[in-house]
């Protein structure tokens, strides 16, 4: 049991040990000097309070999507669609911030919990698909990204437009925005989203291991038959566990709108955070505290990689490709295994 | 004599355990040779060892002859050594000609000669009287066919020693008597045959020599004419064994159960279970025997909420049950030993704690308002777990790491304890040893005796007549007769499966 344990951390780290070893050694075949740019990397993820407060505002949409992409996962639901529940989320977060008028106490509670309910609603649509007709919940999630990516869009040209492509500004009273948190980082982005990161992160390991809702979506996610055997409805399961994990992904979507941005922009294209959930949950094992630490891992090297552009000149596509092989070495946790049974067993290589 | 195969004082260590510890087996050309455990106690290890895929600490193996240094599963394969899994390893949208050429096809100008390879496959199947259709989708054939399939598949890399692993485990009682011949067949050419098994009855029909190895350790070969299932049993479990099921008269009293003109349609629409009637009452079991494919399982699914009955009624006590959730039935006093554990049975990733309240974890005192309370829940488990003796390290143990006699002795801890009226068991005993089957029967008779209706499904007849107080034959969705096991017998249970009349009583 307790090798076991071992082992569940021993892959990720190995894994993020051998990401950075390749990553410097396409640095160096690309003429860059790899330590030079690491110590720049380094430094821009934990060299000093601004630093960290950048790496600790990204981590919290990646804490919240990473909690969405494992809740489903846990429940035996593959949610690819967090990216489009995180849009509508955001979306939904801004409406309320913009046009409604309450005390902060009120007010920021409301528009998260209205970016919840939006991603729930978006979730449970493949939820009820799957439960109903059997439709994979990967292909309508992806439809629903793309769904929700251009009726958000036209929304806000609609409805919510402001000079610059963008919403209003929410109010000041749903703005999770936070000048003590910024003055103690040197003037950083930091708001107060990763307290509400943080929390989600307890709710969906209180709700998946100390509850009976848990109990029967656990059930359901290893054995949908034995669950029906025991009188577990897998239909209702199915589409509460999409529902839970749209609020997560929501939830993300709030901490863009009322966090990082304060607003809403037409986008493009994707924003990624809901893909690099995937990761994030991947990383983590999909535990709570898992997810957590590889949001923290996944949003430090996409801080830290803006600084080693700028100090050692390395472009951050190479950040892109280590934390790609990060997550290449953790899905064939094969060869990490492999490697680890090999040094235990004769101590080489 | 020259053995064929000669494997001698294998010792094989796993990390903590030995799982073979000085066991000897030698088998002779041309015989049937049994190699008798129960579940875990060595048997696949062993088998392993003779293919290569482990290598043993200690000990030699010869075959025929040559001594083997045998650590690669290939040299198994040009040894002449074939295995018949139990289960079996076959590609379901493959032909029968084209699963059994697979890794070894006759090739023209580099394409694949089906022509060729159906004509050999005819051949072979012609000179071991193994009837298969050369043409067929594995899909479409029957259970009994694709064991066929398999055996050729060995015969046509060569083998002449096969080895069968639980083949009749899958069976029907005629595909058994079919497999019988077959193996009979096989060993008259030239052929040897080593038969994993634990049925006793097996062992006695068909082979000659048989080893018995227990919790590791070789007890012994001897010749099957010179012993019976009570010495063979002893020698398997390391105690005398009770093999008539000691049971007391059955004094039935109201009906538990009604279930009248039911039709229940499968999943292609078709009536699987076509107006069947059928009363079970206080304190008797009603075994169910039939043909697999009868319309048992429909008629399970129905009683138990999981397939809607498209006519006719269920009743349970007095409560109208027909088409109701399998919890509303389960909240009525239905408990349900499934047909398949590892499915429906069991949450395999859970722990054995976990699983023991997998219908009851909603009700307090395992929670309360819609939190889960670990210590009642983890005290059931334990209690439990030693009431009926589930040999597991904990109650924190996945359900999977249990052996198959264990993860059964959960279920039915977990059903019994709930104190229903009536209890389903269907297969109860599949692919267990005696010792579990003993253990299970007696557990079955206990809760007829505390005036429980209990209704057993079982493909195994001895079982069926053993244990039941009633008999009800079905045979295409209907219950064709009911008989006093006392006074029938297999042939005529036999005869009733297959849609044939009863003998005696209609014959005016």
């Amino acid at each position: 049991m307790q090798n076991n344990n071992k082992i569940k951390l021993l892959v990720p780290l190995i894994s993020v040990i051998l990401g950075l070893l390749i990553g410097g050694l396409i640095m160096l075949i690309s003429e860059y000097d790899p330590i030079e740019a690491y110590a720049a990397l380094f430094e821009g993820i934990v060299g000093g309070p601004y630093y960290i407060g950048e790496t600790v505002r990204q981590m919290s949409p990646l804490i919240l999507s990473g909690l969405a992409v494992a809740f489903a996962f846990r429940t035996g639901l593959f949610n690819i669609g967090v990216e489009g529940q995180l849009l509508v989320g955001w979306l939904a977060a801004v409406y309320v911030g913009v046009f409604v008028d309450a005390p902060t106490f009120i007010h920021i509670p409301l528009a998260v919990l209205a970016a919840a309910a939006a991603g729930a609603l978006w979730g449970s649509v493949p939820g009820i698909l799957k439960a109903r007709f059997k439709v994979h919940e990967v292909i309508t999630t992806i439809m629903m990204n793309y769904i929700a990516l251009y009726s958000t869009n036209e929304i806000i040209r609609k409805f919510m437009l402001a000079p610059g492509e963008r919403t209003e500004n929410v109010k000041e009273s749903a703005s999770l925005a936070s000048p003590f948190l910024q003055s103690i980082t040197n003037f950083s982005t930091l708001h107060y989203g990763i307290i509400i990161a943080l929390i989600a992160a307890v709710i969906m390991w209180f709700i998946l291991w100390r509850t009976t809702l848990g109990y029967e979506l656990r059930a359901v996610g290893f054995n949908q038959h034995a669950s029906q055997y025991a009188g577990i409805n897998v239909s209702k399961n199915i589409v509460l566990s999409m529902a839970i994990s749209g609020a997560f992904a929501g939830i993300a979507g709030s901490m863009e709108g009322l966090g990082t941005y304060q607003y809403m922009t037409i986008n493009a294209a994707f924003t990624g955070v809901g893909f690099d959930g995937i990761a994030v949950a991947l990383l983590g094992a999909n535990s709570a505290v898992g997810v957590v630490l590889g949001a923290a891992l996944f949003g430090g090297l996409k801080i830290g990689a803006l600084n080693m552009q700028s100090i050692a000149g390395v472009p951050t596509e190479l950040v892109g490709v280590v934390i790609a092989l990060i997550i290449f070495f953790v899905a064939c946790s094969y060869i990490v295994h492999w490697l680890i049974n090999r040094v235990n067993k004769g101590g080489k290589i | 004599m020259e053995y064929v195969i000669d494997m001698r004082n294998i010792r094989k260590e796993f990390p903590g355990i030995v799982a073979n510890d000085d066991i000897t087996l030698q088998v002779k050309q041309g015989e049937i040779h049994a190699l008798l455990g129960e579940n875990g106690a060595g048997k696949s290890t062993l088998m392993n060892v003779l293919f290569g895929l482990y290598e043993p600490e200690q000990g030699e193996i010869y075959v025929k002859g040559n001594k083997v240094v045998n650590n690669d599963p290939n040299i198994a394969n040009s040894l002449g050594i074939g295995m018949v899994h139990q289960h079996f390893m076959l590609v379901d949208k493959f032909t029968v000609t084209e699963n059994i050429i697979l890794g070894k096809e006759p090739t023209k100008v580099g394409k694949v000669d089906l022509q060729t390879a159906a004509k050999e496959v005819k051949a072979l199947s012609d000179q071991y009287g193994l009837r298969v259709d050369p043409f067929a989708k594995i899909e479409d054939i029957s259970v009994g066919m694709q064991q066929r399939v398999e055996i050729l598949k060995t015969l046509y890399r060569g083998a002449d020693i096969l080895i069968f692993d639980e083949p009749t485990a899958v069976l029907t009682p005629q595909e058994i008597v079919e497999l019988i011949q077959i193996m009979r067949k096989l060993v008259s050419e030239g052929k040897s045959i080593i038969l994993i098994t634990h049925k006793l009855k097996e062992i006695m029909e068909v082979c000659d020599r048989c080893t018995v190895i227990r919790r590791g350790k070789g007890v012994g070969t001897v010749d099957v004419k010179d012993s019976n299932p009570d010495s063979l049993a002893a020698m398997m479990v390391g105690r005398e064994v009770n093999f008539t099921v000691s049971k007391g008269v059955s004094e039935p009293k109201e009906p538990v159960l009604t279930i009248k003109d039911l039709v229940v349609l499968d999943s292609r629409k078709v009536p699987a279970v076509n107006g069947l009637n059928l009363t079970i009452k206080a304190g008797e079991i009603v075994g169910i025997a039939g043909v697999d494919g009868n319309g048992q399982s429909e008629l399970l699914e129905a009683i138990t909420g999981l397939r809607k009955a498209s006519e006719g009624s269920i009743q349970l006590r007095e409560k109208d049950i027909t088409n109701k959730t399998p919890r509303s039935v389960t909240a009525n006093g239905l408990a349900h030993i499934p047909q398949d554990r590892h499915k429906h049975g069991l949450v395999l990733d859970f722990s054995v704690g976990e699983n023991m309240v997998l219908q009851t974890y909603y009700h307090k005192p395992f929670s309360k308002n819609g939190i889960l309370k670990f210590s009642p829940i983890f005290e059931k488990a334990n209690q439990l777990i030693s009431e009926y003796d589930v040999r597991t390290p904990d109650a924190y143990t996945p359900a999977r790491a249990l052996s198959g006699g264990n993860q059964q002795k959960a279920i039915i801890a977990r059903e019994v304890d709930r104190d229903p009226d009536f209890l389903i068991a269907a297969q109860p005993t599949r692919g267990l040893d005696v010792g579990a089957i003993e253990f299970i029967h007696s557990k079955l008779i206990e809760q007829r005796d505390k005036g429980k209706a209990v209704l057993l499904v079982s493909f195994e007849l001895d079982e069926i007549i053993n244990v039941s107080d009633r008999i009800a034959v079905m045979y295409e969705g209907k219950i064709v007769a009911v008989v006093d096991p006392k006074q029938t017998t297999e042939q005529e249970l036999g005869l009733l499966m297959a849609g044939g009349k009863r003998g005696t009583n209609d014959a005016e």
